[in-house]
Order: structure tokens, then sequence, then C-alpha cells
């Protein structure tokens, strides 16, 4: 069992915990992330490691509540307990030797970008940070950012932080205004990515992405996280999750990440369903 | 008096078509007299040619002719000093190509029915056995074994028994390989998977879960940490795909995906939270044992239609016979000499139609079996909804990228000296799935036996 020693309300559909995982913060490195299963009739789903402490054995997740397991997690406390935490699984993400970096965030993608930004200002890279969020209410992170950042953009889509746009329009600004970036992070939801991965190609600027695909054991054991690059099969979890953005077939992860959608929504919906149960207990 | 039947002792059995609605187990087992009368048949062969069919030398006809005299709780006894799964073995060996192949009885007629025997001996044994077993003394000496299949539970089990201090870490949640996450239920339940790790529990042996090694620890750090031999016993999980257009739609997945969420996470059961598309129409291939499990599970989740997709005659199916004659009689339909070329989906990117091309049987290839050639112009489409590609699979990179010293061959399979399992680093130990290649349980169960040994002659000698 792995306990929660903190939990913070980040906004209205956004959670963060810190669990007591001591083997996996010593080894957790930007780009990482873990697999954990609630209960023992519970989904295994992949979250990244948002940040983690090697002295007090402590793992940060931050969680975007979208559907039953996220919500069963967001149902626990502080004290409570998780019952299967397995990790760092994945690769690190290489960010040696860069010297002007862009690393942009959609949404809860902020909290996945944040360490990548936290690692490559510890190593004395130049780094601007976009976030974009739909709206002002649903801002996280902005004070972290902004600590681990030269300069932070952030955006919002309906423009209620006085900020309108999405984060393309502000990397298109930066780089147009001679940001000589030499690497492109961008992690949030798919069409973002694409979009981000897009808006380089033609500048050529080396474009990281984050994968977040469907996952089940996360040891390259299923094949769930399967998605093409460069028309080969990669494992989102062993090959990556960070892969060249300007190879991924994101059309096909698109696709691929609807697979549930319409069994999630019955299960939602359904009366006899585990998790209205315990949300109504 | 030798019972001289031609046939084995039928063994009792869910009907086909109630069975294949549900996940229970599909052969029920053998009452006492059906044992006796059984082992009756066996005619105590004294140059014993089935023993030498068996990959791990069960002395057959001893324990046998115990069940004969009514001795059940004896035929364990013998039983287990060769086998130490004998209820999984007896139940998922592919009795026909080992010890059955070679017994006299099946000259003229059909085999004893060792596989049968076994398995009763052994639910016998955990019904009745009332006794507890012993927790090993430890004598000071740690052994990491790392995956906790056939492979690795067999040697944990082993050197506990010579009072090594094991432990056992594991990737899943779960304990128990691919008799856990792959075998279904309906096969293989679970509760005997769990009563042999329970017992391995009882004797000392610590299993941890949630360990993926070569991520939360490294071999290395694991000799760090005080352990003085370590065996890697991870199996071939890797899926292979075919790499035909459509593989990335929605409804395709790999045999172990779609099996791992039905048996390890439970999709089949309502209070389970696990995401699957229930078919309507399946189709699976390949044809060995992974395919017919895909097969009828499908079946099992209420498909109406479920297809196995074969390139070659039913004669070169790897698969058991039992489970091609299950398959048949659940109303799995077979495509043989048969090939696909494409999975095509509708706008949405759902899986609608494979397109398939027939084959015919050329010369024989290097591993003895017919090539199968394409017949030009025999395309043709079958509708399905869930396409399950049940290829083979390799071992997983994991552990050989991670660790120093430890070589593999050009199909990621780990190099090891064939007599002492050792890899090609001092003090690992390798052996199941993941030094062969994907095989058989009683194969990994006997590569993790020896593996006890020389581990224990090697420590013993340090
Ligand atoms: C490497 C990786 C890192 C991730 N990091 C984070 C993170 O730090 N914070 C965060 O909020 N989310 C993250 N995600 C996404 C997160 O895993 C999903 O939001 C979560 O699985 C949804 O589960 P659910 O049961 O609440 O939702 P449901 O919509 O009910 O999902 C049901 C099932 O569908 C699958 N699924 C649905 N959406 C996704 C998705 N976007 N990604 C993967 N699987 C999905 C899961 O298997 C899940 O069990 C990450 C995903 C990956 C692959
Ligand atoms: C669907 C299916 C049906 C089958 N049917 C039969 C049958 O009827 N008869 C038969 O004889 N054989 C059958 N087999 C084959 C048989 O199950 C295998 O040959 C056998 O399980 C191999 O045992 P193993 O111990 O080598 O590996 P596995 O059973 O694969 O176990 C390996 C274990 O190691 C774990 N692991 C992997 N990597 C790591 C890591 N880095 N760190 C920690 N743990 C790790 C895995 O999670 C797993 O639990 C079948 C296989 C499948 C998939
Ligand atoms: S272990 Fe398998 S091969 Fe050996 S006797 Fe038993 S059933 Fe036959
Ligand atoms: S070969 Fe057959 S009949 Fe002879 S001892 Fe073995 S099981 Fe019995
Ligand atoms: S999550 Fe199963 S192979 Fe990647």
């Amino acid at each position: 069992m792995f306990k929660i020693v903190d939990k913070q309300v980040l906004n209205p559909t956004t959670i963060k915990m810190v669990i007591d995982a001591p083997l996996i913060a010593k080894k957790a490195a930007p780009g990482q992330f873990i697999i954990l299963r609630v209960d023992e009739k519970g989904e295994r789903i992949p979250l990244t490691i948002s940040d983690s402490d090697k002295e007090n054995g402590t793992v940060t997740i931050i969680i975007q509540i979208v559907g039953k397991t996220t919500m069963l997690l967001n149902n626990l406390e502080k004290g409570d307990s998780i019952l299967d935490f397995v990790g760092p699984l994945g690769k690190a993400s290489e960010l040696d030797g860069y010297k002007k970096v862009a690393v942009i965030g959609g949404g809860t993608g902020c909290a996945i970008a944040f360490p990548q930004a936290k690692a490559l200002h510890i190593a004395g890279a130049k780094v601007d940070m976009i976030a974009g969020f739909r709206n002002t209410d649903l801002i996280i992170l902005e004070q972290e950012m902004k600590d681990v950042c030269d300069k932070l953009t952030v955006m919002t889509d309906d423009g209620s932080n006085g900020n309108k746009g999405f984060v393309t329009n502000a990397l298109k600004e930066n780089i147009e205004n001679g940001a000589d970036y030499d690497l492109v992070i961008a992690i949030g939801p798919l069409p973002m990515m694409k979009a981000v991965a897009e808006l380089t190609r033609p500048y050529n600027i080396k474009t990281i992405i984050s994968m977040n695909t469907i996952m089940v054991d996360g040891t390259g054991m299923c094949g769930g996280c399967r998605l093409t690059v460069d028309g080969e099969t990669k494992f989102a979890c062993i090959d990556g999750p960070d892969f060249d953005g300007h190879l991924v077939d994101f059309d096909e992860a698109m696709r691929r990440s609807t697979t549930y959608k319409d069994i999630e929504y019955r299960e939602m919906h359904s009366d006899d369903c585990r998790l209205l149960n315990k949300i109504n207990k | 008096m030798p019972n001289m039947a031609l046939k084995k002792t039928a063994m009792p059995e869910q009907e086909p078509n109630i069975r294949n609605k549900n996940f229970e187990e599909v052969s029920l087992g053998y009452t006492e007299e059906m044992a006796v009368s059984e082992a009756q048949r066996c005619l105590n062969c004294k140059n014993r040619p089935c023993v030498n069919g068996c990959p791990v030398n069960v002395p057959i006809p001893e324990f046998i002719s115990l069940v004969a005299k009514g001795d059940f709780a004896g035929a364990y006894e013998v039983l287990s000093s060769a086998n130490s799964l004998p209820a999984v073995c007896g139940r998922v060996c592919p009795q026909e190509t080992q010890c059955e192949e070679k017994c006299v009885r099946g000259i003229k007629g059909e085999s004893v029915a060792i596989g049968r025997l076994e398995r009763f001996v052994a639910d016998y044994h955990m019904k009745n056995f009332k006794g507890s077993v012993k927790k090993a003394e430890s004598n000071g000496r740690k052994v990491a074994i790392v995956g906790a299949g056939p492979a690795g539970l067999t040697c944990a089990g082993d050197l506990a028994k010579l009072n090594y201090d094991v432990t056992v870490f594991e990737a899943f949640h779960t304990a128990g390989g691919v008799l856990m996450y792959g075998i279904p239920e309906f096969r293989l339940p679970k509760e005997i998977v769990q009563k042999e790790i329970d017992m391995l529990k009882n004797l000392g042996v610590k299993i941890e879960t949630n360990m993926v090694i070569g991520k939360v620890l490294s071999v290395d750090e694991l000799f760090e940490s005080g352990f003085d031999a370590v065996f890697v016993g991870t199996g071939a999980g890797l899926p292979g795909f075919l790499n035909i257009p459509g593989e990335g739609l929605i409804g395709v997945y790999s045999a172990n995906e779609f099996l791992t969420r039905i048996n390890l996470m439970k999709a089949y059961l309502d209070d389970y939270d696990t995401c699957i598309i229930k078919p309507k129409n399946a189709a699976i291939i390949g044809g060995g044992n992974v395919a017919m499990d895909a097969a009828r599970s499908a079946k099992r989740l209420g498909a109406e239609n479920v297809y196995i997709i074969y390139r070659r005659s039913e004669k070169e199916m790897p698969a058991r016979l039992e489970e091609i004659e299950h398959a048949k009689e659940e109303g799995i339909i077979f495509k043989l000499l048969t090939n696909p070329v494409a999975i095509h989906g509708d706008k949405d990117g759902r899986v609608e139609k494979i397109e398939c091309v027939e084959m015919e049987l050329g010369k024989p290839d290097e591993s003895g079996r017919c090539r199968p050639i394409v017949k030009e112009g025999s395309n043709f489409t079958i509708d399905i909804d869930v396409a399950i590609v049940a290829i083979g699979n390799t071992p997983n990179p994991l552990i050989r990228t991670t660790t120093k010293g430890i070589e593999a061959n050009k199909y990621g399979c780990l190099v090891v000296n064939e007599e002492s399992m050792q890899t090609t680093r001092e003090g690992v130990y390798a052996g199941g799935d993941a030094v062969t290649g994907a095989a058989t349980v009683i194969l990994a169960m006997g590569a993790g036996r020896k593996a006890a040994k020389a581990i224990d002659e090697y420590l013993q000698s340090k």
C-alpha cells in the first residue's frame, strides 16, 4: 500500500497528490511516469511523476479528473492509501546540451512539462514556458512554473486572464521575434501537441512531445500503448513516452485514444455503476 | 488385471453451448472411481517410455500405480517430487506431444490419460491435505528471483526448501506470470494458481509485486543490496504484430492485452472497472494456445462469430489438441490456409473488416512445417469489429538492456550455459521463456528447477 501524504485541490478538476514511495522517488527522472491501481477492482492508469523528493521518499502526481479511476482517486484523502503504485516507468527525457528551449504545457500537461522545465533550468538552459488553459479559473502551477523559467506566458482560450489565444500563437510570436530555440517540448492534449509540431516543422526546430496513450502494464507486454513513429510501431511505455513530434502519426493516436469513449460513458451513467455507488456512499 | 479399454476414461465437461457463455472451468476432473479405473489402464511398463516424454521425468508409472491402489496421498508424494506445479501441468501440458505420445497404450487405442490423472492427484491433495508446510529455516544467504511465472516460482520454491532466503520480484500487481494473466480461468482457475503461490509464501518465500526490475531496481542494485545470486525468469512477454495496414485501428488488440484485461483485470466481471471492447464478430490471427484462448474468451464475452485465421492447415497448428477440439465444440470458426493482408476501418477508425488471402502449402521449410504460399487474387473480406493478433511473443528487452554482462541471441533470448542455466554473468541465472522464447509451462518449470540446483551448488562453493 502506498500512503497519500498530502493532497491539494489545484483547480475544480485537478488535484495534486504526494505519495510515499521511496524506491520510486530515488530513481525518478523527468519524463518518467508511474502506473497506479486504486483498489482491487480498479483499472491501472498511468500518471507522470511531476516531482520527486529523494530525501522524504515522496513522489508528486497531478491528476486531472476525467473518468472513473481519476474520480476514485479524488475520493481519497490525505492519510488514505493507494493499492498499487509502480515506477518509474518509461525513458527519462533527454535534456542534455540544449541552450534555449521552449517548454509548452496544455492544461494538466503543464504538470507533466514542469519537471522538464525544471531540469533544463537547473542545467543552465534558457527556458521559455508557455502554458495554455481554457480559462483563468483553470490555471495551475503558475508560481511553480515562473520559478523554473526565464519567461512564462500564460494563454487562455477565452482570454479571461487578459491573454487570449492558443499556446501556438505565443510560440509563433516568440519564434518570429527571434527566440532561437534549439528545442521545443510540448505536452498536453494530442491536438495541441500536433499543432505545435506542425508549427515548428517549417522552422526545423527539434520538437519533443509526450504520448499519453492507453496503457495496461507499462512494461512492453500488452502493446496497447503502441503508436506509429516514422512508419514504425513503437510502444509508448518503453520506447517513450517522449517522441519526435515531427515523426508521430498523431491522427492514428487521436483515434486510438477514443477506444473506450462509449464504454466509459455507459459505465459512468449506468445505475449499477460501482463508481457512482462509491461516490454516493 | 489392467483395464484394457481402448479409450481414455472420459472426463466430465460442461456442455459446449453452456460453457461458451461462462468463464468457469470447462473440464470438471475425474471422480475417485474414474481415476482408479483410468489408472488401471497403465501397464506399468518396465522401460517407462512415457517418462522419457516428460521434460521433468515425472515417475509416471509409479504415481499411477498408487492411484490404481487408491493411495492418492502417496501418489501426490511421488508426483510432487518431480513436478512442483502438478495441478497446473495436469491441465495445460501438451501431453499429446510429451508423456502421452510415448505411452505404449497409444499404439493401439488411446494412451493412458496421464495429464488427467496428474490433475486428479493434485486436486485431491489441495482439497484434502490438512497439514501445513513447514517454513524453511533460513541459512542467511539471499537469492533474488525476477519474475513470478512458473520458472521463477519453481526456482524460488526449490531454493526455499534448501533454506535460502528467497525474494521474488514481480512487475505486475499479482504473481503468477502467464498462469495469471494469459491462460484463462476456464482452463486454469486462478484459485489454483493462487494456492500454489500461497504455499510458497508459507515456505517463507517473499513476493514483492509492483517491482519492475531494470526500472525500480537494477540487477546490480540487487547484488549491492545483499543478494548473493539472481535468477531471471521474466518470460517472453513482448507481443509481435503483423505489420499490415490497419493495425492501428480501434479494436485491434494483441492477445496479451486482450487476455490480460480479461484474466488479470477481470473485464468480464461487472464489478471491475476494466474496459474492454466486447466483440460481436472477432477474428483471431494465429494457431497456438494463445490464439485458442483469445478466441474462446471472445466467445465468452458474447461474440456471435469468432474466427481463427491461420495460414497453415490444422495439422501444423501448435495449440494443444484438447484446446483445438474444445474451441471447435464451442463454435469457433476455423479459417485455415488463410492469411490476413489488411484490416479496414470505418470513418471513426474502428475495425470493420479483415481482408485475407487463401494460402496453399508448399515444401517444408527449415522448421519442418510446410511453407504456406499465397494464392494470387484470392482476396476476400470478413466483417469483424475486433481483431486479436496472436502470432507470438519474444523476450522483453528490459533486463538485458539494463544489466551489464548479460548476453542475448538475435531473438533477444538470454544466453545461458545449458547445464547450469548461468547467464554470461557470474551469479546471474535465467530460465523459462526468457531463455527459450515462448515455450511451455513444464519447460519453464524444469528450467527453474535446474537453475535452483545450480545456484545452490554455486553458493555452496563460494
Ligand atoms: C505516460 C502518461 C502520462 C500521463 N500523465 C498524466 C498526468 O500526469 N496527469 C493526468 O491527469 N493524466 C495523465 N495521463 C492521462 C491519464 O492516464 C488518464 O487521464 C487516465 O488514465 C484516465 O483514467 P480515468 O479512468 O479517470 O478515465 P476514463 O476516461 O474513465 O478512462 C478509462 C480508461 O481509458 C484509458 N484512458 C482514457 N484516457 C486516457 C488518456 N488520456 N491517457 C491514457 N489512458 C487513457 C485508461 O486506460 C483508463 O483506465 C497520462 C497518460 C500517460 C500514458
Ligand atoms: C495465452 C497463453 C496460453 C498458454 N497456454 C499454454 C498451455 O496450455 N500449456 C503450456 O504448457 N504453455 C502455455 N503457454 C506458455 C506458458 O504459459 C509459458 O511458456 C510459461 O508461462 C513461461 O513461464 P516463465 O516463468 O518463463 O514466464 P512467464 O509466465 O511469462 O512469467 C514471467 C513473469 O515475469 C514478470 N516480469 C517480466 N519482466 C519483469 C521485470 N523486468 N521485473 C520483474 N518482473 C518481470 C512478468 O510480469 C511475469 O509475471 C501459454 C502462454 C500464453 C500467453
Ligand atoms: S508434467 Fe506434463 S509432460 Fe510431464 S507427466 Fe505431467 S503432464 Fe506429462
Ligand atoms: S507407457 Fe503408458 S502404459 Fe506404460 S507405464 Fe507409461 S503410462 Fe503406463
Ligand atoms: S502499456 Fe503495455 S506495452 Fe506499453
